[in-house]
């Protein structure tokens, strides 16, 4: 990097603004010689280490070297992709980026001092507002990490709720939020048992039945009878959702579910590697002060003007602290504006006609490739947008296939279905997209 | 920001007409498949109906209801809330970052996988630690993480009595409640005269029930523990670890390694001292480095680095006795890569900066009031001050009056009766990032309010008279919930 000429009173760090003048004169209030002095509480042989680390580098140099990285990737824009499996590729439209990156929401703090940050607030507010619309449920959160940790802390709800010791998830639940929940209930000592979907067997010490809905597979369950199995014995029932399927399906509320999560990343969310995205929680009204996460409520100011304010705090760790109902406290607020973007742009008729489209184009393809001899659907049943193929040689050899030809394939799920792959089709494949997927797997099985 | 005269507070679905759409989708393409039955499919759904340009209007002027840092100071302490580099969000906004699916086959995915490797060994380096995970979506998941990696250290030697976590009494709240997530009983220790944890006190409890110590340094009173070898010896004796919360690292970058200092885990915030966006309460990140002892323990995934064929390629691994996953992919990427530009951009000479002006700003603060409001601990602070308002409640005006009289003034109101062990806390962090002009106009706004508190009390007790709503009704929010419109 370029020095500057006079060291003396340059400064090279343009996010720093003080110069050697401020310095000094600070130095001076504070009738020191040094900053080294501010630093002597360090016992001395640990102070001052030396950092091995790269030098510092411009703007220019630094996007350079970083798009440098961006470049070595294969990314959606440039490949059609039919992976889903827990993160889905939506069109998001521009106004999202417009209004996230406005620096009054994107610098701001978390909303503690309402009358300073009453736009965040009523943000939220309509978040809610909407989630608790799409879901079917009573009252929703400002949302949590992501789907797979508000699943979690939905399970230790439900055992704070019932005062019981187990949870059953059903084995269609992905693996990776299943994982994520025992993390989180191993140090509870909540046992959790498996729920075989051809025969759920639940006992008087289950808290909660867990399901997700479409499922890890795509198809929908019976949630309506596992609802009633749960309730029969005392227990609850959590559903694990995909926000875009319930633009066309009935939502989990109907079903009488008492905690409905989510991946809230369907809704104009980046797929960006995983995250950051943000994780839904809604359920009762009468359960609203065990729930985990921040909530705003409507009030009004000392002179009857209508405001929000973060509410029912008392059940976080910040006021109730280790008998707090959660440790949660930064969440992914700035995911939620995105959704809550989304969610007004797409609006009423929006959501239906993205959940459409996914519908028709992934049944379009499970149809075009259940003809091509050695691929079959394994899976009986109603599915959404994604769906497993079995197909006639590993996956893994298959999508290798497809990356030549510009084609990020499903997610090999050989694990769970032989020869299994996992395709995802949503508003962002082409009619032409898809029939090329099909046409390169016919053309798999000729070779 | 606007004040609240005539300003329309209607929510999104009160602005609903309908009929009107926000965008527009492609028609279907492909032929129409039959649907399934009717029972299946929802008949109503209560969306809002806006055309764009009235989104566009309606989520602007909310932006002007808000204080932000591209606008305001924020003297918000343990909250690092320091200016955030544009470049950082066009990095994370490049489609070969953002446009990446996190279950793409790993040859396709080198680059990110590469830089978060990079990122796990320079936090390494900073903290002085063996090993780094990226899982951790926020600090509070961070501690989680750190104590379930204790737990399950003693639990792997048999050892599992060691059922308690000792936190001093001035700790953040996420602190205790992590470790009773993590299924440990909290014991509180104190704090001494001159601010540092009680080593007597911590020696009372340091027994073989000990599982582990939570401590921040410097720690919520803005100071440097002087008694921190000492403190890490004693809990290592007893057969216990040290946790470090990072909250406070933007007083020892470059300044001292943590693992040096006797601390055997440790998480950071990005979304502090590493300068990505606060975003009205995240999203962040909470990496957390461990010592060889931990090592095995660590969150999944850690990338790895292999050399094979004279090149190095990168992928996702599991440690041997790792602790689970705590998240649905590998964390938040788009908070890891604005991280990874900002230790990029300031590199090794850059970051040591970073924490010498830092705490330069918070000492000339607290000599620049420290004759107005009184302060508890008069000893050399670090990156922030903790004054008391005790002498102007004394003339009937309290901390949060004097915080809320401070949005007139433009500045964000500080930390406020936190940390609990002193009376009208306000807790005062200035960063690096402001400059003398700005602070000296904080100064004078905090002496003006001290006037005004002499002689014209209501002023401030009715404050904040300038922000669009004047004070809300909290306790009617919370008597009678109204969550959704």
């Amino acid at each position: 990097m370029v020095q500057d000429v006079d060291q003396a009173s340059g400064n090279n760090f343009h996010y720093i603004p003080n110069t050697e003048d401020d310095r000094r004169e600070m130095l001076r209030i504070l009738g020191i010689d040094t900053v080294e002095d501010l630093f002597t509480d360090i016992p001395p042989e640990h102070r001052n280490p030396p950092l091995d680390l790269p030098p510092p580098l411009s703007e220019l140099e630094l996007r350079r070297e970083i798009e440098g990285l961006a470049a070595r990737n294969r990314h959606l824009r440039e490949y059609a992709s039919f992976l889903g499996a827990g993160s889905y590729n939506h069109f998001s439209p521009s106004i999202i980026r417009s209004i996230i990156t406005r620096g009054e929401f994107l610098t701001a703090y978390t909303p503690y001092q309402a009358e300073a940050s009453q736009g965040t607030l009523q943000a939220t507010y309509d978040f809610q507002t909407m989630i608790c619309n799409l879901l079917g449920m009573e009252v929703a959160d400002a949302g949590m990490y992501d789907g797979a940790s508000s699943l979690a802390e939905a399970a230790l709800m439900a055992c704070r709720i019932t005062g019981r010791g187990s949870v059953s998830v059903m084995d269609t639940v992905s693996t990776t939020y299943r994982q994520v929940v025992e993390t989180y209930a191993h140090p509870q000592d909540i046992e959790i048992n498996g729920l075989d979907a051809r025969d759920p067997r639940i006992t008087d010490d289950t808290a909660c039945i867990i399901v997700q809905h479409p499922n890890f597979f795509g198809y929908l369950e019976d949630i309506a009878s596992l609802g009633r199995m749960a309730h029969e014995s005392g227990a609850l029932l959590v559903v694990s959702t995909n926000p875009i399927a319930m633009g066309l399906f009935r939502p989990p509320g109907d079903y009488d579910a008492d905690i409905v999560t989510g991946e809230g990343q369907p809704l104009g969310i980046p797929t960006s590697f995983g995250g950051p995205y943000v994780g839904l929680f809604a359920t009762r009204q009468k359960y609203v002060r065990q729930m985990p996460g921040r909530l705003a409520g409507q009030t009004v100011d000392s002179q009857g003007r209508t405001g929000y304010v973060l509410t029912l705090s008392t059940r976080e760790q910040h006021i109730r602290r280790e008998r707090a109902t959660s440790n949660i406290c930064t969440n992914q607020a700035l995911m939620t504006l995105v959704a809550t973007v989304y969610m007004a742009a797409l609006g009423k008729r929006g959501l239906r006609q993205v959940a459409e489209l996914c519908y028709h184009k992934a049944h379009y393809a499970a149809s075009l490739i259940g003809q091509i001899p050695g691929f079959s659907l394994p899976f009986q049943g109603t599915f959404f947008h994604e769906f497993p193929v079995q197909c006639p040689v590993p996956p893994a050899d298959i999508n290798r296939h497809l990356l030549e030809r510009n084609i990020i394939g499903g997610l090999d799920i050989s694990d769970r279905v032989p020869n299994g792959m996992l395709l995802c089709v949503t508003e962002m494949n082409t009619r032409q997209e898809i029939e090329t997927l099909a046409s390169e797997l016919s053309e798999i099985v000729s070779r | 920001m606007i004040n609240g005269q005539n300003v329309d507070r209607r929510t999104l679905m009160e602005r609903s007409i309908p009929g009107r759409i926000g965008t527009v989708l492609p028609a279907l393409d492909v032929p129409a498949q039959p649907l399934p039955q009717g029972e299946m499919l929802r008949d109503g759904l209560e969306l809002p109906e806006l055309a764009e340009p009235e989104i566009v209007r309606y989520f602007t002027l909310l932006s002007h209801l808000n204080f932000s840092i591209d606008t305001n100071f924020y003297p918000l302490g343990s909250c690092t809330m320091k200016y955030n580099p544009k470049v950082n969000d066009e990095m994370a906004f490049l489609p070969g970052f953002a446009s990446l699916h996190p279950l793409q086959g790993q040859e396709t995915t080198q680059g990110a996988l590469k830089l978060l490797y990079l990122l796990q060994g320079y936090l390494a380096e900073l903290t002085g630690m063996k090993g780094v995970s990226l899982a951790s979506l926020a600090g509070a998941q961070g501690e989680f993480c750190g104590m379930l990696m204790i737990r399950a250290y003693h639990h792997e030697r048999g050892d599992k009595e060691r059922t308690r976590v000792a936190i001093p009494d001035s700790a953040h709240g996420t602190n205790p409640a992590s470790a009773a997530m993590a299924g440990f009983d909290v014991v509180s220790v104190a704090s001494d005269s001159r601010g540092n944890m009680d080593l007597e006190a911590l020696k009372d409890v340091a027994d073989s029930h000990l599982a582990g110590v939570m401590i921040t340094q410097p720690n919520t009173l803005g100071l440097f523990d002087t008694n921190i070898l000492e403190l890490c010896d004693t809990v290592h004796r007893a057969g216990g670890l040290v946790y470090g919360d990072g909250a406070n690292m933007n007083a020892l970058l470059g300044r001292a390694k943590l693992a040096s200092l006797g601390f055997d885990v440790v998480h950071l915030n990005l979304h502090k001292t590493f300068t990505t966006p606060h975003g009205g309460g995240g999203p962040g990140a909470g990496p957390v480095g461990v010592n060889d002892t931990l090592l095995p323990y660590l969150p999944a995934p850690v990338v790895g680095r292999q050399q094979e064929n004279g090149g190095d390629s990168f992928s996702l691994t599991t440690p041997e006795k790792s602790i689970g996953k705590v998240c649905g992919f590998h964390g938040n990427f788009g908070v890891l890569v604005r991280a990874y530009t900002y230790i990029r951009s300031m590199g090794n000479t850059g970051l040591a900066e970073v924490s010498t002006n830092a705490v330069l700003n918070a000492n000339y603060l607290m000599q620049s009031l420290k004759d107005i409001y009184y302060l508890p601990y008069d000893r050399t602070c670090m990156h922030e001050v903790v004054f008391s308002a005790r002498d102007q409640k004394a003339r009937d005006v309290r901390g949060l009056e004097i915080a809320k009289r401070l949005l007139d003034y433009g500045f964000h109101a500080p930390t406020m009766y936190f940390p609990l062990i002193v009376d009208e806390a306000l807790m005062i962090e200035p960063t690096e990032t402001e400059n003398k002009e700005t602070l000296d106009a904080f100064i004078e706004a905090m002496r003006a309010i001290d006037r005004e508190v002499s002689e014209d009390p209501s002023l401030v007790n009715n404050a904040p008279h300038s922000t669009p709503v004047s004070r809300l009704d909290e306790a009617r929010a919370a008597r009678q919930p109204n969550l959704r419109g």
